[in-house]
């Protein structure tokens, strides 16, 4: 059977559109909450990336951060992780999922049990923010082995020479970052700019599906449709943290986006 | 797992940056590929260049100070009763620290390529404080990243930065310590890596930063050999090195030009900090036997829960306030090369009373931890051991901590 992350994407060319990819952060606020969430996000959202909270995240900006650092402050754990995607696989069988996180919560549960265990509670893909490439080949190898994407990430700084190397050892989906940023810094370059890094990306191997991401929100989301994907993380993060702190519901404030980011693609 | 004899150990590394095949590497966000591969480009190229060499010599001996001092103890050693003790001052060197040799090679590399902005971390103060100083001496702008925990209680080295010129940047996230000071300033890297240049304040941080702060500090140890051959005609035969290790860059530079000595004759000794007596938390993943993890871009021993989550640590000083240590250290255990220990909190003051009791010399609380352990350990041997102690830090930064825990008298008048 085909992975659902490649099924998503033909979905979404099928409705001449691009795929809609959510990020939230498992346990954010709390466990039961992010799986409400995910189930309701997932009429919209055609991909599901769930990130894996880390407490020393390099990468990620402040409205990833307040997500993750809630997240374990309420008692999340790598199991938990595991359980909520379980959870929402017994509703959502075809709907695909990405966990997204650090590589020491991988190290330390062990490569080959994580890898069981993303099997076991059907994840799809994986994104691991610091084992770039080549660091990563022998990992990569072992998701292909278990039908799990090894996704790889792409940047403003990739030279053309790594681009090529990196996608030819890649599997069907690669990410490709707008900018130099961490997660969730403001647009600082032009949509037709991020527009035309990745028409050279895609045709290094136009078969492979690149979406992109950072910096996306609802103002920018539909400037960027001609992709073959889009991801809006820190937006989501934001709402939640903004509905908490205005004591409504996280659940119908998020829904209320994704739904107004999908519109703005079709 | 060994080391290799007549290669400099920050060499000894494999192709991805390993030494002994698990410590170190470059477990970093894609976009920061591009720019570690021009700076270790440039640093491969230019640790061999002779203009490039006495470039960096003429600074460290013109502007940084060098040799800084090698002095016995004298006092101190009648008191103990035991080996010799003697103290590389290294807070003799321009800013009061070490911090100094790493963030004078950093700012010299950030010319050569030609970025005109520089950042770095600090916990202490003193990497902060010294990258001010190189930045502004080389006309470069600077931003420091310090956690607000370390910025209350180290405020004598905050306000030398402010008059360098360098903008502070708090960190509120986590336990606000180092830590977290060394993940927002790669954040800002990751953001801004195409105009700026980034100093990692310590032996950590991915590969080519271990390389290059180990390749700085290793001043020290050039210097005590010279000064070790002039005092006793030959190297001694007995002869105990200790150090204070946080992130492990003084370490690591007062030890590296002995490195191929027999560890009978030449041992090495690194004291962590181990915390409060009273408190379960530390900053020894060494001696405490923490398992290996990735922190900032590298495969290192570093205090984390079953998860990955990486734990806080406390001590009271905040220069060895970090959960991690240089991938160089935890080779240098696992080949047992080097004997790690900690001290207290408690354990630091007291060797801050008795040496300054004794001695015209006021070491900072890090290095206090280190001459805790020497202390301890001179007493039981022979007096043709020669003990030395790198006194890395001036106490100045810490005279507030000191009066609250000691008393006033214990401060300096300055
Ligand atoms: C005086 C002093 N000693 C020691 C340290 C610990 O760092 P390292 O182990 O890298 O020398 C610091 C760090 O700030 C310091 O300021």
């Amino acid at each position: 059977m085909l992975n659902p992350i490649s099924l998503a994407f033909k979905k979404a060319k099928q409705e001449n559109r691009a795929a809609l990819l959510t990020y939230t952060v498992a346990g954010d606020s709390s466990k039961k909450q992010s799986l409400d969430i995910l189930n309701s996000i997932s009429k919209n959202a055609d991909i599901l990336e769930l990130g894996v909270p880390h407490n020393t995240p390099v990468a990620d900006g402040s409205q990833i951060q307040t997500s993750a650092y809630r997240a374990i402050k309420n008692g999340i754990r790598m199991n938990d992780v595991f359980k909520i995607v379980k959870d929402f696989k017994k509703s959502n069988k075809n709907k695909a999922i990405i966990l997204m996180g650090y590589f020491n919560m991988i190290f330390q549960f062990g490569e080959n049990k994580f890898l069981n265990k993303c099997n076991s509670s059907g994840v799809n893909g994986l994104i691991v923010v610091d084992l770039p490439w080549p660091e990563n080949k022998e990992f990569a190898r072992k998701c292909k082995r278990k039908s799990i994407y090894f996704i790889q990430l792409l940047s403003p700084t990739t030279t053309t020479k790594r681009l090529k190397r990196i996608i030819r050892d890649s599997h069907p989906m690669n990410y490709f970052i707008s900018m130099l940023s961490t997660t969730g810094g403001k647009l600082k370059v032009s949509p037709k700019h991020i527009l035309k890094n990745y028409t050279k990306i895609k045709k290094i191997d136009p078969k492979k599906e690149i979406v992109i991401g950072f910096g996306i929100t609802e103002k920018t989301i539909g400037k960027l449709k001609s992709a073959d994907g889009l991801v809006v993380g820190s937006a989501i993060c934001k709402e939640i943290s903004k509905s908490l702190k205005h004591g409504q519901n996280p659940v119908t404030n998020v829904s209320k986006l994704v739904k107004k980011l999908k519109s703005k693609i079709l | 797992m060994k080391i290799k004899k007549k290669i400099p150990l920050i060499d000894q590394v494999s192709k991805l940056g390993f030494w002994g095949g698990k410590f170190g590497g470059n477990y970093v966000p894609e976009t920061l590929k591009k720019p570690i591969e021009d700076l270790e480009i440039l640093f491969n190229k230019l640790k061999n260049d002779k203009r490039f060499i006495a470039e960096r010599d003429k600074y460290f001996k013109n502007w940084v100070g060098a040799p800084t001092r090698f002095i016995k103890l004298e006092n101190l050693t009648n008191h103990v009763g035991g080996a010799q003790i003697w103290s590389k001052v290294v807070s003799d060197a321009n800013g009061g620290a070490h911090k100094i040799y790493n963030a004078t090679v950093h700012c010299l590399l950030a010319k050569r390529s030609g970025k005109k902005f520089i950042i770095g971390d600090t916990g202490a103060g003193y990497a902060g404080k010294m990258l001010s100083m190189a930045a502004k001496k080389f006309g470069l702008k600077c931003k420091i990243f310090m956690g607000a925990k370390d910025i209350a209680r180290q405020q004598p080295n905050v306000k030398a930065m402010k008059k360098n010129g360098a903008e502070v940047i708090p960190v509120y996230s986590g336990s606000q310590t180092l830590v977290d000071a060394v993940s927002e300033c790669m954040r800002f890297w990751v953001a801004n890596c195409d105009t700026t240049a980034m100093c990692v304040g310590s032996t950590v941080g991915p590969a080519v930063f271990v390389r290059i702060c180990g390749w700085s500090t290793s001043q020290i140890s050039r210097e005590l050999k010279v000064q070790l051959i002039d005092k006793f005609g030959s190297m001694p035969k007995k002869l105990k090195l200790y150090n204070c290790v946080g992130g492990g860059s003084s370490s690591f530079g007062f030890w590296n030009e002995f490195m191929d000595y027999d560890k009978k004759q030449c041992e090495f000794i690194g004291v962590e900090a181990g915390g409060p007596a009273k408190s379960k938390k530390h900053a020894a993943p060494l001696t405490y036997g923490s398992k290996i993890g990735i922190l900032h871009g590298a495969a290192q021993y570093v205090n984390q829960d079953s998860d990955g989550q990486i734990e806080e640590t406390e001590s009271i000083s905040a220069g060895l306030d970090y959960p991690g240590i240089s991938p160089l250290h935890c080779f240098l255990k696992d080949t047992k090369r080097a004997r790690y220990t900690a001290a207290s909190d408690e354990d630091a003051l007291s060797a801050y009373k008795t040496v300054t009791k004794f001695e015209k010399l006021r070491p900072s609380l890090e290095p206090s931890h280190a001459f805790s352990v020497a202390i301890k350990e001179a007493k039981k041997l022979s007096k043709d051991t020669i003990v030395v102690v790198n006194s890395c830090g001036d106490a100045y930064k810490d005279r507030e901590i000191l009066k609250k825990r000691l008393g006033k008298k214990y401060v300096e008048p300055n």
